[in-house]
């Protein structure tokens, strides 16, 4: 029998080998922000150490609110106290902010235009849990929601940019959360993170990777692979899924490269849709592949072991594109 | 049991009146709606806000007043009929109830209405938001500023409602009251049948809150209550409920005499004799 790999899931790391990591970026990124807006305040639902609250918790204990697991009241709070001239950021896992606390951010903070912004860490697979833990369909339960803007941060550059950014949108804002040691990648690239903005983060002529979340990362590692094989991997990052930038995109996927879509999320009502959404409604029939989780619920296990059978690791990028090249 | 002063009282009666009164106008000109609620929460309304909430009638976005959040959006007509009584909005605009580009919709929304603090109609909301009103206004050193909350007692079936009620213990909020209408009917039947949510003194001194409960529609004792929770409004103290048993449709006999009370349809010629018995109501009380 063989040894069994550490699954750790709760705390496994998205980090690839040999890519540089920032601690905790969320955390330190909220207490610059409150440093010079005492309008600042953080919520969380028993979950601060997990989602790099409890780094604001420990600067800001007057300015920090443990709301117990309670998602419900959490969000209508963040709402109220958004209503009285403050800027909530609420934390809990993507699984409760979305499946059981949907109606409270949809009718408290969404509907009236509040400032109420919501970083949800464990979206799509970054556990190993199974379905209770794996926010598959995050993007999807939320895109349909009015107002409310969507980011899904590639890096710790982006999770630091977010940050101010969603406390500037005068309305509510769902973040896709990287917590813990987080990779850095974006750093090496000529990129700026603006709000609902794609960005090509590195030009290429054979393919084009559309890509959101922790899959900009492991395509632009694919990216560096794939050279290898002499294909040259174009990568765009849309670190704003709603509202989303057609614009940018169908400009870059209707041209004569393969081009894929690759998103930490079920293939249903996410990332691939709403690229097909933006070609079809301009009359294009590019195909477009999309690499993404099954409609199925995830198996528990190691997260870089279900990463690899679910297509979503490096190596599985790379051989994905290749096969696609045929 | 009274101390309150004969003219005080006769004031918020007025008030009480003149609400019941548009009540009845907007469900005339709809021809329905949640009628009964409305004439039974009269009472606590007038008291609200012809008595006791700080507001500014011509300013509603003042950011020194009260906050008094209807949870229950369906008595959104109740609310609007407070809010003219209180001068916030026209009261011949009362008449636009639940048409096409009102101001005034059948379900109560923040969005649409001047002086209305949430988007209510899913219910279990309101305390929640409460909580976090009463909160942020403390941590900004404005905890003398009350956060009020009107809730229905079908609303205590919701879950949340009890998260927002643990809650506001937890963090002491001495500057919210929780006002319960318990008129005993929800959408599926009496209270008690669908779910029961008795003893609720018990339940609410449970989770730590303060608690009163009184006849809501005995004015006197709904300025009590009032003046009692205000007195007692600490900002680090225990939030308070006042738990108000009030009777569906209350002041309008041919109204009370109905059976679907939850949400009423009137015929044409009711509504005259609904208004002249309830106009007579208020005089004889006068006498």
């Amino acid at each position: 029998m063989s040894q069994p790999k550490r699954s750790a899931a709760m705390i496994a790391s998205i980090a690839d080998a040999g890519v540089k990591t920032t601690s905790a970026p969320f955390g330190h990124a909220l207490n610059a922000l409150a440093a010079v807006d005492d309008r600042v305040v953080g919520l969380t639902a028993d979950l601060s150490k997990y989602t790099d609250m409890h780094i604001f918790a420990a600067e800001h204990p007057d300015r920090f609110f443990e709301m117990g697991m309670a998602e419900q009241v959490m969000m209508g709070a963040a709402a109220g106290m958004a209503a009285v001239g403050l800027v909530p950021f609420a934390t809990t896992y993507s699984v409760f902010a979305t499946r059981r606390a949907y109606d409270f951010l949809c009718l408290d903070a969404a509907e009236p235009g509040l400032n109420v912004n919501i970083a949800a860490a464990l979206p799509g697979l970054t556990t190993g849990y199974g379905p209770s833990h794996q926010a598959t369909e995050d993007v999807a339960i939320l895109r349909g929601m009015p107002e409310l803007t969507i980011f899904d941060p590639a890096d710790a550059v982006d999770v630091e940019a977010i940050v101010p950014a969603a406390a500037a949108l005068p309305g509510p804002t769902y973040t896709r959360l990287l917590r813990g040691h987080v990779p850095r990648v974006l750093d090496e690239y000529d990129y700026t993170f603006e709000v609902g903005k794609a960005k090509v983060v590195r030009p290429g002529s054979d393919v084009v990777i559309v890509s959101s979340g922790l899959m900009t990362m492991r395509a632009l590692l694919a990216a560096e692979k794939l050279a290898e094989h002499k294909v040259d991997v174009s990568v765009v990052h849309c670190a704003t899924l709603k509202p989303f930038d057609e614009e940018t995109v169908v400009a870059e996927i209707n041209t004569p490269r393969l081009a894929l879509t690759a998103e930490n999320h079920t293939v249903v009502g996410g990332l691939f849709e709403s690229v097909a959404s933006a070609l079809v409604k301009r009359g294009i029939g590019k195909q477009v592949h999309a690499i993404g989780l099954p409609d199925a619920f995830i198996e528990a296990g190691a997260l870089p072991t279900l990463h690899d059978t679910h297509g979503l690791s490096t190596d599985a990028v790379v051989r994905r594109v290749l096969a696609e090249l045929g | 049991m009274t101390t309150i002063d004969q003219q005080r009282l006769a004031r918020v009666a007025e008030a009480a009146y003149q609400i019941r009164m548009g009540v009845l106008e907007q469900g005339e000109a709809q021809g329905e709606g949640y009628v009964g609620q409305a004439l039974g929460i009269a009472d606590v309304l007038a008291a609200a806000y012809c008595d006791k909430l700080r507001y500014r009638p011509e300013e509603p976005e003042w950011d020194g007043r009260d906050r008094f959040l209807l949870s229950i959006g369906h008595y959104a007509l109740a609310l609007y009929a407070a809010l003219a009584a209180g001068g916030v909005i026209p009261r011949e605009e009362l008449l636009t109830y639940a048409a096409d580009d009102s101001r005034l919709p059948m379900s109560g929304m923040a969005t649409y209405t001047p002086g209305m603090e949430i988007s209510g109609g899913s219910l279990g909301h309101g305390l929640g938001q409460a909580v976090g009103m009463a909160l942020g206004l403390r941590v900004q050193g404005r905890g003398d500023q009350l956060v009020y909350n009107l809730l229905s007692d079908g609303e205590l079936n919701e879950g949340s409602t009890w998260e927002a009620a643990m809650s506001a213990n937890h963090f002491r909020l001495g500057n919210l009251i929780a006002i319960v209408d318990l008129n005993g009917l929800q959408a599926d039947g009496r209270t008690e049948t669908v779910l029961n949510n008795e003893p609720q003194q018990d339940r609410w001194a449970a989770f730590g809150w303060q608690v009163q409960r009184i006849d809501g529609n005995d004015l006197a004792a709904v300025l009590t209550a009032f003046d009692v929770a205000a007195a007692n409004a600490k900002v680090d103290g225990a939030p308070q409920v006042i738990l108000c048993d009030t009777k569906l449709a209350c002041g309008v006999p041919i109204l009370e005499s109905k059976e679907k009370l939850h949400f009423l349809r009137v015929a044409a010629e009711e509504w005259p004799v609904a208004k002249e018995q309830l106009t007579a109501g208020y005089q004889g009380q006068e006498k």
